[in-house]
This record gives structure tokens, C-alpha cells and sequence, in this order.
């Protein structure tokens, strides 16, 4: 029960998430936009940045990662640097082809 | 007796237990997702120019509504949840209704799309597709398997949240008790997520 008591304790309003939402549909707008320009080689880091902008909102926000234990965000970071790794060394290992 | 059953109940009950064992099923689905991303990055860093010119016969418009499509139902499910946690009842049912349509709005237009796609020959095996460019050949090859295992995602993410419909109805699901309609909202914002990749890197190549 007394984890119960300190989850409804965070317990938001509605209004936060339209906020986020609002955040997540301009970033689309952005996104889409974007894509007609041409930074070149620079669009795709151009693009994954919104995406990994967006996704940190909905983790943070709508996962509630930010009320969470701090465990919860080791352990999302801690997959996330692996992954990083993977494809640094994956193309580390790549170029040379 | 009866009030001593429902204290034993109680005990048993470890709320962040479950959401820590939802997130470590979330971050199996990453990885899960993450092999395929990683394969896709070497095709494109290999056939960059192919991969470009497959993904402009992707249907822009239909992409975009979909992403729209899944942010909103992201929020639904979350305002459903806060509803829940202030004792809504009839609003965070009506919100989860919402989201499953939403769901079923994603999946419809998946069908036009692809079939569009099929219909063009753009099916895999097929003789206009096998007599393209091997970049393109995989382009659609990782298209139809990444965008389908997502689909596939929204379907079974769609299926949870009508038994958390259920569930609410039969009051299972109550202002003191919304560990479960939680963690169908977690797979259901990972399944957003992994759209939130998938819509720059399948229709926004130029």
C-alpha cells in the first residue's frame, strides 16, 4: 500500500500531457519540413535528433520515467549507451570493407 | 477472515515490481528492434543512393498521418491513465476507447499503403521488385519486415488495451489499482517510439 501512496502523490495534471503532445506534433512538423531540405550527409543527424528529442519526451513524460525510481533510468541509459556502442564499433569494424 | 485475506493481498502487492518488470521487457523490445535498426544502418551506409530513390515512392502523406495518429494516441493513454489516478472512471474508459481507436485508425491506413505498394508490384518476391537494384530489393526487404514487426506490435499493443477496457469495466482496474492499465501504456508508448525512428528513416530520405 505505501508505494501506492507515494504513486498518486505525482500524480499530473492533464494539462502537462497536451503540452508534450503539442512539443511532439510540432517536432513532426519540423521533421517533415526539414526533409525537403537538403544538409546532405547532415540530414539524417538532422533527423535523428528530433527523433531522439521526441522519444526523450515521451519516456520522460508520458513513461513517467521522471517520477520513476532512479533505477528505472539506469537502466534505460545503460541499453542505450550499449546500443550506441554496438554501432560504433559495427562500423568501426565496417569501414574497412 | 475475509478482512484478513484482503490484507494478505495487499502484501503481495508491489506496484513498482511490475512497472520494473515491464520496463525490463521493454528494454528486451529495444534490443529486439535494435538488431534490425543496425542491420538497416549498414544496407543504407552501403547503398545509400538506391535506398533514396526507394524510399521516394514512399507515400509521405499516409506516413506523417500515421505518426500524428500515434502521437495523439500516446496522449490518449497517458490522460487515460491520469483519469484513472483521479478516480475518472467513464473519462479514462472513453480516453482508452479513443486510443484503441486510434489503433485501429493506424492499422487501416497501414492496409492502404500497402496495398498501394502491392498493387505497384512492390511486393517482396515479385518480378518488378527482383529486377531492381539490389539497395532497393533491400530497402523494401527491411521496410516490409521493420514496419510489419511494428505493426504487428500495434496489434497485440491494441489487444492489451481492450483488456484493460475490461478490465475497467469490471472494475478491476479502479482508482487504487491501475498498475496494469500503466504498463499497457509503457508497451504502448514504446510502440510509439519505435514508429517515432521508423517514419524519418522509411519516408524522409532525400
Amino acid at each position: 500500500m505505501e508505494e501506492n501512496k507515494t504513486l498518486t502523490k505525482h500524480s499530473p495534471g492533464y494539462g502537462i500531457y497536451i503540452l508534450v503532445w503539442l512539443a511532439l506534433v510540432t517536432l513532426t512538423a519540423l521533421t517533415a519540413a526539414v526533409a525537403g531540405i537538403s544538409f546532405g550527409k547532415f540530414s539524417i543527424v538532422v533527423a535523428l535528433i528530433i527523433a531522439m528529442v521526441k522519444s526523450y519526451l515521451v519516456l520522460s513524460e508520458f513513461m513517467h520515467l521522471k517520477f520513476e525510481m532512479k533505477a528505472f533510468r539506469v537502466f534505460v541509459v545503460v541499453a542505450i549507451l550499449f546500443f550506441l556502442l554496438l554501432i560504433v564499433l559495427l562500423f568501426q569494424n565496417y569501414s574497412y570493407y | 477472515m475475509s478482512t484478513e485475506n484482503q490484507a494478505v493481498v495487499h502484501v503481495h502487492r508491489d506496484d513498482v515490481g511490475a512497472r520494473m518488470g515491464m520496463w525490463l521487457f521493454l528494454l528486451s523490445e529495444f534490443l529486439l528492434f535494435g538488431g534490425l535498426f543496425l542491420m538497416y544502418s549498414v544496407y543504407r551506409y552501403n547503398h545509400q543512393h538506391d535506398f533514396h530513390v526507394a524510399a521516394e515512392g514512399m507515400n509521405i502523406f499516409l506516413g506523417t498521418a500515421n505518426t500524428l495518429i500515434l502521437l495523439t494516441s500516446s496522449l490518449t493513454m497517458a490522460l487515460a491513465i491520469a483519469a484513472m489516478q483521479k478516480g475518472n472512471k467513464i473519462l479514462s474508459l472513453t480516453l482508452q476507447i479513443i486510443t484503441f481507436l486510434f489503433g485501429v485508425a493506424f492499422l487501416v491506413n497501414k492496409f492502404f499503403e500497402w496495398r498501394a505498394e502491392f498493387r505497384a508490384g512492390n511486393y517482396p518476391g515479385s518480378p518488378i521488385l527482383t529486377a531492381k537494384p539490389s539497395g532497393q530489393i533491400l530497402y523494401y526487404g527491411l521496410y516490409y519486415t521493420m514496419v510489419g514487426l511494428h505493426g504487428v506490435h500495434v496489434i497485440v499493443g491494441m489487444t492489451i488495451i481492450a483488456f484493460m477496457i475490461r478490465f475497467t469495466i469490471k472494475g478491476i482496474i479502479n482508482k487504487d489499482n491501475y498498475v496494469k492499465l500503466e504498463n499497457a501504456g509503457l508497451y504502448w508508448h514504446l510502440v510509439d517510439i519505435i514508429w517515432i525512428f521508423l517514419f524519418p528513416l522509411f519516408y524522409l530520405i532525400t
